[in-house]
């Protein structure tokens, strides 16, 4: 099951990250996992947070560009391989990657992975044929 | 040392008389033959014989560029078209382009400008004359072409590019001036070093150089890598092309060929004339063209009138090295570009804001253009190889709206800077003092 992140374009000068940071920060948002994407001139901020629609209304009142789209979070065995043979499932079925991150959960023997694919349908699809845990809304919210 | 002394150096008595004459006679043949300049003349109940001095062209209304754009392709002949041999067109902002059509009179008119400014650049009739200009609608290529056979002079038609090609004939035929852009002779120079020709393996002599604004600095760089001494031109599509002013030996200022052009320098807001050494937007009146006729023509290019005798021995008025533009328009890398152009360009795209800046610099020696965008929800997306795809599609639409290689900026919404009334869509950060 797919999650909803928020993506948000920041322009790479000085400040702009800390402001985007902050107006969620005076919304009582909290941020569960960040990934920034960046250019020489521009970057893409990636978030899951608490609360997408309130996110989404503080940072477009302050003028930022925010997109909400779908991920998929997966939560993979914090051990050797582990991310590994998550891919193989995608590898297999010859679905192309588009990013991914990772943060550690407070479940310490499992690592939380964020992915973006190409087609994620299918993607989704070969996850649950597979054994991977596949983490949805609820889920996140207990990290 | 002259290519035309009776022309070049006539006393100011003799210069009026045969200024009046022809002024007279352009204006006589452009009311009578041009529907457009019997219509502005009827408008204000100016007729023919009411220019009695020179003073009365002040009476003329202008021709603006537009007009010529409303004509376009051929609508201010002023002969059959059986007449003309040539034409040229420079490009606008509409799509539309301006077109000059010549007959084989004004083709000789043009020839004959061009070789008084080969001359001057110490050209004979045995010189070999590069001719990097591009050929083609552009008229800087035919134009030093027309020149260089009335000279009978050799002229290689080598037109703009292909580098090696040209540093090869440079060696080779041992070519002794070379017409080209400015920033095309700052790279020729480069290049020259670059592929380890020497100074003594090349025979240049010379370079005309014009189409764009340059400075002082390029001069002595041009100059220096590649051995010449360089002469400043100028001219306008609109009017002729190439060769209505060029530099002499002496490098200060740029001798329009008044018996063939007559100069005026105008404030651009009030268009009241101004004396000489005042600084103003140039008004040129062909002379002697008969094809296509031009009356008080607001070239928008910002200069000033030097009057007295130059050191060289020739009278004719010079002008002063252009400084700017008296509107929006931009010259980048010798290509005329209007900022509605680059809007024009933007809105083909959707999700984008018509917010947008053009910044221009000139970091060395070749301008660069950057052209900021404020983003928009459409626009963004969360995924790098479709913001990738966004950038190129603008550019690709800057690209063929303009001709120009632009690198695109996307910026955050509400971060250019808005004004009261009209908007300021470019920074230009040359410096061409």
């Amino acid at each position: 099951m797919a999650v909803k992140q928020i993506s948000i374009f920041v322009e790479n000068k000085e400040g702009r990250i800390k402001k985007a940071i902050d107006t969620l920060a005076k919304e009582n948002i909290n941020i569960r996992a960040l990934s920034i994407a960046d250019t020489t001139k521009y970057g893409i901020l990636r978030l899951i947070v608490s609360n997408n629609e309130k996110a989404i209304e503080a940072l477009e009142k302050n003028n930022f560009i925010v997109k909400e789209n779908e991920v998929i979070i997966l939560a993979v065995p914090d051990e050797p391989n582990g991310l590994n043979s998550t891919l193989a499932v995608f590898d297999e079925k010859e679905i192309n990657l588009e990013y991914l991150y990772a943060f550690v959960s407070s479940n310490t023997d499992e690592a939380i992975v964020v992915m973006r694919l190409e087609n994620m349908e299918k993607a989704i699809e070969a996850l649950n044929e597979s054994d991977v845990k596949i983490l949805d809304e609820e889920d996140i919210k207990e990290l | 040392m002259f290519w035309n002394e009776k022309a070049e150096c006539m006393n100011k008595e003799e210069k009026e008389a045969v200024q009046l004459k022809r002024l007279q006679e352009t204006v006589k043949n452009a009311y009578e033959n041009v529907e457009f300049y019997k219509k502005r003349f009827d408008e204000i109940g100016l007729k023919p014989e009411d220019i009695k001095t020179l003073k009365d062209i002040e009476k003329i209304p202008f021709t603006t560029k537009s007009d010529l754009r409303e004509a376009y392709p051929l609508g201010l002949l002023a002969v059959p078209r059986e007449e003309i041999v040539e034409v040229h067109a420079s490009s606008g902002t509409t799509g539309k382009p301006t077109v000059t059509a010549y007959t084989q009179n004004d083709l000789d008119i043009w020839g004959e400008c061009i070789a008084r400014g080969l001359k001057m650049a110490g050209a004979e009739k045995d010189y070999i004359i590069q001719n990097a200009y591009g050929y083609g609608l552009f008229t800087g290529g035919f134009g030093i072409h027309h020149g260089g056979n009335k000279m009978g002079a050799i002229t290689i038609p080598i037109s703009a590019g292909n580098t090696q090609r040209q540093l090869d004939t440079m060696v080779d035929f041992q070519s002794d001036i070379l017409t080209c852009t400015p920033s095309y002779a700052m790279y020729l120079g480069e290049s020259r070093e670059k592929a380890g020709i020497s100074l003594e393996d090349i025979n240049l002599k010379a370079g005309i150089h014009g189409a764009e604004m340059w400075t002082d600095e390029m001069r002595k760089r041009i100059e220096s890598s590649l051995g010449i001494k360089t002469y400043n031109i100028y001219g306008l599509t609109e009017v002729m092309g190439p060769g209505v002013a060029q530099e002499c030996s002496e490098q200060n200022g740029m001798h329009i060929q008044d018996d063939q052009f007559y100069p005026e320098i105008i404030n651009s807001d009030t268009g009241e004339t101004l004396d000489y050494g005042e600084k103003g937007e140039l008004v040129l009146t062909s002379l002697t063209k008969t094809g296509m006729p031009i009356l008080r023509f607001r070239t928008k290019d910002l200069t000033s009138l030097i009057g007295e005798k130059c050191e060289c021995g020739r009278t004719t008025v010079r002008m002063t090295r252009i400084t700017g533009r008296s509107d929006d328009m931009l010259k980048i890398k010798g290509v005329m570009v209007f900022p509605s152009q680059i809007e024009k360009a933007l809105l083909k795209i959707s999700g984008i804001s018509p917010n947008y800046m053009i910044h221009v610099t000139r970091p060395d020696i070749l301008d660069e253009v950057e052209v900021k965008v404020e983003a928009s929800k459409e626009l963004f997306s969360d995924e790098m190889k479709e913001m990738e795809k966004v950038e190129k599609q603008i550019q690709a639409s800057i690209r063929s709206e303009t001709g120009l290689r632009v690198d695109v900026s996307i910026v955050e919404p509400e971060t250019l800077p808005r004004s009261e009334g009209k908007a300021v869509r470019v920074i230009d950060e040359r410096n061409f003092e």
